[in-house]
C-alpha cells in the first residue's frame, strides 16, 4: 500500500513532465500540422546549454533560464531554417525532415560531448518526504509538479486571454482566413515553435536529474512517452495533454515499480496501440476521423 | 476621394494607424490575367471600382468571380497585369499586408473560424487596428449593427446558423474599418430576408462611411439592387461593364449578358 | 530461384492477335501480361549479372554485397509502402528483426531435428516471412486506421520497445545476447568453386531478387493500382468499391515480409540476431536510404542501400587514416555518418518539395484522367524531378525498379529513358 502511494505520487510528478513535453508537441501540431519528431533532440541541446551555464555560473536558475532561451532559439532555427521547406502537400515530408534534424543534432552532440552520461544535479533533494510514516514525494518532485502546473496555467492564460493567443489559435485553425484578417500567420507559426520548444526544453531539463544523466539520447524515451501522451489526449487538445500525461506517468511508474523498468516501453506501446485502435482521435477528441 | 494621403503605402500598413473612420479607397484592376499554368482563368480583366461605390461582379458559376477576388487579396498569383489600390501597385504585397492596408475580403462560404467564439472572431478581425478598450467598443459597434450576433457572443462559430455566420463574417471584415471590401457570394444559401438585411447593411456602409465594395454575386437581382455599377464576367473575360441602372432596367441587355 | 517460379497469373483470357494490343494501349491501367513477363526477364538477367559480379569481388566486398542485398529487401518494402500508400514506417528495423528471429529460431529447431543445408534455409526463410508477416499484419491493422504521423509514431515506439521485448521474453529471444545459429557453409557441390562470402552473397542476391521481383509484380498489378487509388483519394477509392482498409493492411504486410526476408538474410550472413543490430538508428537509416534514393523507386532503394551500407565504412576508413586520439576517432566514426545522413535527409526532402509525389507521378497520370485540381504546372516539376529517379537506370544491376507499363501509357515523354 505504501509502495503504491509512493509510485502514484512519483508517477504524477513524472507525468507532469510528460504532460509538459506532450504540450510542446500539441502546440507545434496545432501551429504547423507537424508532429515534431525532433522535439526531444532539440530539448536535449537546450539541456546541454543549461548544463554548461549552470557549470559556469554555479546557479541552477540561470541554467534554467538559459534552457528556456536556448529551447526557444532551437525552435526558431529549426522552423525558419529547415521546417519551412517541408512540403505542405505531403504530411510525410515534415516528419522526414524532423528525423533529419534528430540525426544532425544527436550526432553533433555525440561528436562534441561523447556518448557518456553526465550527472545533473537537482536543485532540491530527491529523497522522498515521509508523511505519517509513508514516503510520498521528494521536494524535487514537488518542485516539478509546481513548475509544470504553473507553466501550463500560464500557457492557458496566454492562449485564451491575450491577443497573441487569439492570433495563435486563429492561425492554427484557419490560416487563410487569418491572413485575410491581417494576421501574420507565418510569424504566428514561428511563435508557436518558439513557445513549444521552450516548453519542451524545460520538460527535458526537469526530467534529466531524475534519470541516469545527460547524454545525446536523454530525451528519446521522453519523446516516445510524450508522443503517446499526445495521442492519448488527442493531438489537438492541450487539456488532453495534461490528463494524458498524468495517465501515462502513473502507468509507467506502476509498471516500472511492479514489473521492472524493462517492461515500461512495452506498456507504452500497448497503451498507444490500444488508444489508437479504440479511439483514433484520442480520448478527448470531439472529431472521429484522424487524417493528417 | 481618399481621405488618406497618397503616401499611405499599403505595404507599410500605415493606414491602420490612422484614427477615426476611414473613407473608401479605389481599386483598379488593369489587364489582369490569372492562370494555373494552362488556360487562363481570368483573361485581360480591367475593372475600376471608384471610391465609395458598390460594384457588382456578376456571372455564372465558373466565370472567375472567386478567382478574381482571391487574386486581389493575393491568395492567387497574378500572371500578368496590375492591381492598384488607392494609386499604389500591390505587386509583391502579401495577403496580410493587403488586409492591414484596408483591403478586406469576406471569402465565400464558412469563413467564420468555427473553433472561436463570436466575440473572438470579431476581436480577431479588429485587433490589427484597435487594441484594448477601443477594440471592445469596435466589437460593440458590430453588435449594434447585427443584433442577432449580440445574443450569441459566447457561442462557438460552428454553433451559428448560416445567416449568423454571414453576419459574423461581414461584421468581422468591417470592424477594422476597411477602405475596400471584397465580398464573395454573401447571399449564398441564405433566406431572402437575411439577404435583404445584408444588402441593407452594405448600402448603409456605403452611404454613411463611403465604403468601397466589390460584390461578387450570382443573385443578380439582389446585387443590382444595391450596386452602382455592374461588371459581367464570362469564362474569365469581362463581357459587360455598365451602370447598374442599365442592367437593372434594360431587359434586352440583361438577357444578352445575364441570360434572363 | 524463386524469381523464376514467380510466374504471373494470366489476368486476361489469352486472345491472340492485334486486337488485344490495341485494347491494352487504350486502357493503360489494365494490368498487362506482357510487361510482367518482361519484368521477370529483366529481373532474371539482372540477377545473373549480380551473381556474375560476385566473381569479380574479393571476399570482404562480397560480404558487403550480401549486406546490401539484405538491406535492399527491407528498403524495397519500405519504399513501396511509402510510395504506394503514403504510410511512413519508422520501425522497419523491428520488422527485419522479426524476420531475423523467426529465421534463427526455426533454423535452431531444424538443426536440433537434424535438418540442414538448403531445406533448413528454405524452411527457416519461410518462418522468417511468417513471423514478419504476422507482425506486419498486426501493424497493418493499426495502420489501416491511422495516417501520417500516427503510424510513424507507433512504429517508432515499436522499434524502441524491441530490446524490452527481447529482455522480457529472454527465454526465447535471449535478451541483449540475441540468438546464435549454426554455421551454414558452402554446399559441397560448390565448395571447390567459391568461398563462403561469395556463397552468402549469392543467397542474399537470390532472396533479394525474389522479394523485389515479387514487390514489382505486386506494384504493377491490380493491387498496386488499388494502393495508389487509396493513397491519392481514399474516399473516391472507397466509392469505386476499393476496400481501403484491406488494401492498406495488404501493403503493410507485403512490406513487412520483404523486411523480414532481409532480416533473415542478415541472420544467415552473420549467424546471429540480436536487438543491438536493429536499433532506432538503423531503422532511421532505412528511411534515409529510401528518401535519398527517391521515394517509391525500387532502384532508388537499391542505391540508398548501397549508400547506407558503404558510407559508414568509408567514413570509418577515412577517420582511421587520420591521426586522431582514440576518443575523438570513436566519436567521429559513430556520429559522422549519422550527421551526413541527417543532412542528406533534410536537403533531399527540402530541396525537392513533394518528393514523395514527384517520385510516382508518371504512373499516377497513366492511371486516370487529368484532374481538375492537378494544375499543368505540376507537369514541369515532374519532368524536372524525373531524371533524378530514372537516369541511373543506365547502369542496371538489379531488378528493374520502374515498372514499365506500355510506353503508350505515358503522356510525359521521358527522354532519359530507353
Amino acid at each position: 500500500m505504501d509502495r503504491l502511494l509512493f509510485l502514484l505520487a512519483t508517477g504524477l510528478a513524472r507525468g507532469a513532465i510528460f504532460a509538459l513535453f506532450a504540450l510542446s508537441l500539441v502546440l507545434i501540431w496545432r501551429a504547423a500540422r507537424v508532429v515534431n519528431f525532433a522535439q526531444g533532440a532539440m530539448a536535449v541541446v537546450a539541456t546541454y546549454v543549461a548544463f554548461a551555464v549552470t557549470g559556469l555560473t554555479g546557479s541552477y536558475w540561470i541554467g534554467l533560464a538559459s534552457a528556456l532561451v536556448a529551447g526557444g532559439l532551437m525552435g526558431l532555427i529549426v522552423e525558419r531554417g529547415v521546417m519551412r521547406f517541408a512540403s505542405h502537400a505531403s504530411p510525410l515530408s515534415g516528419v522526414i525532415i524532423a528525423i533529419g534534424v534528430v540525426m544532425v543534432l544527436q550526432s553533433l552532440l555525440g561528436i562534441a560531448f561523447g556518448p557518456n552520461a553526465r550527472p545533473m544535479e537537482a536543485p532540491f533533494p530527491e529523497t522522498p518526504i515521509v508523511l505519517g510514516g509513508v514516503p510520498v514525494l521528494s521536494p524535487y518532485d514537488l518542485f516539478v509538479l509546481v513548475v509544470a502546473i504553473g507553466l501550463m496555467g500560464l500557457l492557458a492564460l496566454i492562449f485564451t486571454r491575450t491577443s497573441l493567443g487569439l492570433q495563435l489559435r486563429a492561425s492554427a485553425f484557419a490560416p487563410e482566413v487569418s491572413r485575410l484578417l491581417g494576421v501574420r500567420v507565418a510569424r504566428m507559426v514561428t511563435a508557436g515553435w518558439v513557445l513549444a520548444s521552450a516548453v519542451g526544453a524545460l520538460a527535458a531539463l526537469l526530467l534529466v536529474p531524475t534519470e541516469l544523466g545527460l547524454n545525446p539520447h536523454s530525451a528519446d524515451m521522453l519523446f516516445v512517452s510524450a508522443f503517446t501522451v499526445a495521442v492519448v489526449g488527442g493531438l489537438d487538445s492541450p487539456p488532453g495533454a495534461l490528463v494524458g500525461g498524468l495517465v501515462v506517468g502513473v502507468l509507467i511508474s506502476l509498471v516500472t515499480g511492479y514489473l521492472g523498468a524493462t517492461v515500461a516501453p512495452i506498456a507504452v506501446l500497448g497503451l498507444l496501440v490500444a488508444v489508437l485502435l479504440v479511439r483514433p482521435g484520442g480520448l478527448f477528441a470531439a472529431t472521429e476521423a484522424r487524417t493528417a | 476621394m481618399s481621405a488618406q494621403p497618397q503616401s499611405a503605402s499599403p505595404a507599410a500598413g500605415t493606414g491602420s494607424t490612422a484614427t477615426g473612420a476611414r473613407a473608401g479607397g479605389t481599386l483598379e484592376l488593369d489587364g489582369l490575367t490569372v492562370g494555373y499554368g494552362g488556360a487562363p482563368v481570368l483573361r485581360d480583366v480591367s475593372i475600376r471600382v471608384p471610391a465609395g461605390a458598390i460594384v457588382a461582379l456578376l456571372g455564372a458559376n465558373g466565370a472567375g468571380k472567386t478567382t478574381l477576388l482571391r487574386t486581389v487579396s493575393a491568395l492567387v498569383p497574378v500572371a500578368s497585369g496590375r492591381i492598384v489600390f488607392d494609386g499604389v501597385d500591390l505587386a509583391g504585397v502579401r495577403v496580410e499586408d493587403r488586409a492591414r492596408a484596408g483591403l478586406a475580403q469576406v471569402p465565400e462560404g464558412r469563413s467564420v473560424v468555427a473553433e472561436l467564439t463570436v466575440d473572438e472572431n470579431l476581436r480577431l478581425g479588429g485587433l490589427q487596428r484597435f487594441r484594448g478598450r477601443r477594440l471592445a467598443s469596435a466589437v460593440d459597434g458590430v453588435y449594434d449593427l447585427f443584433e442577432p450576433l449580440a445574443r450569441r457572443r459566447r457561442a462557438a462559430g460552428h454553433q451559428l446558423s448560416g445567416g449568423e455566420r454571414q453576419m459574423l463574417a461581414l461584421g468581422r471584415a468591417i470592424i477594422a474599418e476597411p477602405r475596400v471590401l471584397l465580398l464573395d457570394e454573401p447571399s449564398l444559401g441564405l433566406a431572402p430576408r437575411v439577404v435583404a438585411q445584408i444588402m441593407a447593411v452594405l448600402r448603409a456602409l456605403r452611404d454613411e462611411r463611403g465604403l468601397t465594395v466589390l460584390l461578387a454575386e450570382q443573385n443578380v437581382t439582389s446585387a443590382l439592387a444595391v450596386a452602382d455599377h455592374g461588371v459581367v464576367l464570362n469564362l474569365g473575360e469581362v463581357v459587360a461593364d455598365r451602370p447598374a441602372e442599365d442592367l437593372r432596367t434594360d431587359s434586352a441587355l440583361r438577357h444578352a449578358y445575364l441570360g434572363f | 530461384m524463386s524469381a523464376r517460379t514467380q510466374t504471373p497469373r494470366p489476368q486476361t483470357p489469352r486472345t491472340a492477335g492485334p486486337l488485344t494490343t490495341s485494347i491494352r494501349a487504350a486502357r493503360p491501367g489494365a494490368s498487362a501480361r506482357r510487361p510482367t513477363s518482361r519484368l521477370l526477364a529483366t529481373a532474371l538477367v539482372l540477377t545473373l549479372v549480380a551473381i556474375g559480379a560476385t566473381f569479380l569481388l574479393d571476399p570482404y566486398r562480397n560480404y558487403q554485397f550480401a549486406l546490401i542485398a539484405a538491406t535492399f529487401c527491407a528498403t524495397a518494402g519500405l519504399t513501396l509502402l511509402i510510395g504506394l500508400t503514403g504510410q511512413l514506417s519508422l520501425g522497419h528495423a523491428a520488422l527485419m528483426a522479426a524476420g531475423g528471429y523467426g529465421y534463427a529460431l526455426a533454423a535452431n529447431a531444424l538443426t536440433d531435428a537434424g535438418v540442414d543445408g538448403v531445406p533448413r534455409f528454405v524452411v527457416s526463410l519461410a518462418a522468417a516471412a511468417a513471423a514478419s508477416a504476422l507482425l506486419g499484419l498486426l501493424l497493418g491493422l493499426a495502420a489501416a486506421r491511422l495516417k501520417g504521423p500516427y503510424l510513424s509514431g507507433v512504429t517508432l515506439v515499436l522499434v524502441i520497445a524491441l530490446p524490452a521485448f527481447t529482455a522480457v521474453f529472454s527465454g526465447v529471444f535471449r535478451g541483449d545476447q540475441g540468438v546464435q545459429i549454426a554455421y551454414d557453409g558452402v554446399p559441397p557441390a560448390l565448395r571447390t568453386l567459391i568461398a563462403v562470402e561469395q556463397w552468402q552473397a549469392w543467397v542474399a542476391i537470390l532472396v533479394a531478387a525474389a522479394v523485389v521481383t515479387w514487390l514489382a509484380v505486386l506494384r504493377n498489378g491490380p493491387a498496386g493500382l488499388r494502393m495508389r487509388a487509396v493513397r491519392d483519394d481514399e474516399t473516391s477509392a472507397r466509392l469505386q468499391g476499393v476496400r481501403a482498409g484491406r488494401v492498406k493492411v495488404l501493403a503493410f504486410t507485403a512490406s513487412s515480409i520483404a523486411a523480414g526476408a532481409g532480416g533473415a538474410v542478415l541472420c544467415f550472413v552473420t549467424q546471429s540476431v540480436s536487438p543491438g543490430a536493429y536499433t532506432l538508428a538503423f531503422s532511421l537509416l532505412l528511411v534515409v536510404a529510401v528518401v535519398i534514393g527517391g521515394l517509391g523507386s525500387l532502384l532508388g532503394a537499391f542505391l540508398g542501400s548501397i549508400v547506407i551500407v558503404l558510407l559508414p565504412w568509408v567514413i570509418q576508413t577515412a577517420t582511421g587514416a587520420l591521426d586522431l586520439s582514440a576518443d575523438a576517432a570513436q566519436r567521429l566514426t559513430g556520429n559522422l555518418p549519422v550527421l551526413v545522413f541527417g543532412v542528406l535527409l533534410i536537403v533531399v526532402t527540402a530541396a525537392w518539395p513533394g518528393g514523395i509525389r514527384a517520385a510516382l507521378p508518371k504512373r499516377l497520370r497513366t492511371k486516370r484522367m487529368p484532374r481538375r485540381g492537378a494544375p499543368p504546372m505540376q507537369t514541369s516539376t515532374v519532368a524536372a524531378a524525373e531524371p533524378a529517379t530514372v537516369t541511373p537506370t543506365a547502369a542496371p544491376r538489379h531488378p528493374d525498379p520502374e515498372p514499365r507499363t506500355s510506353p503508350a501509357a505515358e503522356p510525359i515523354p521521358t527522354t532519359t529513358e530507353r
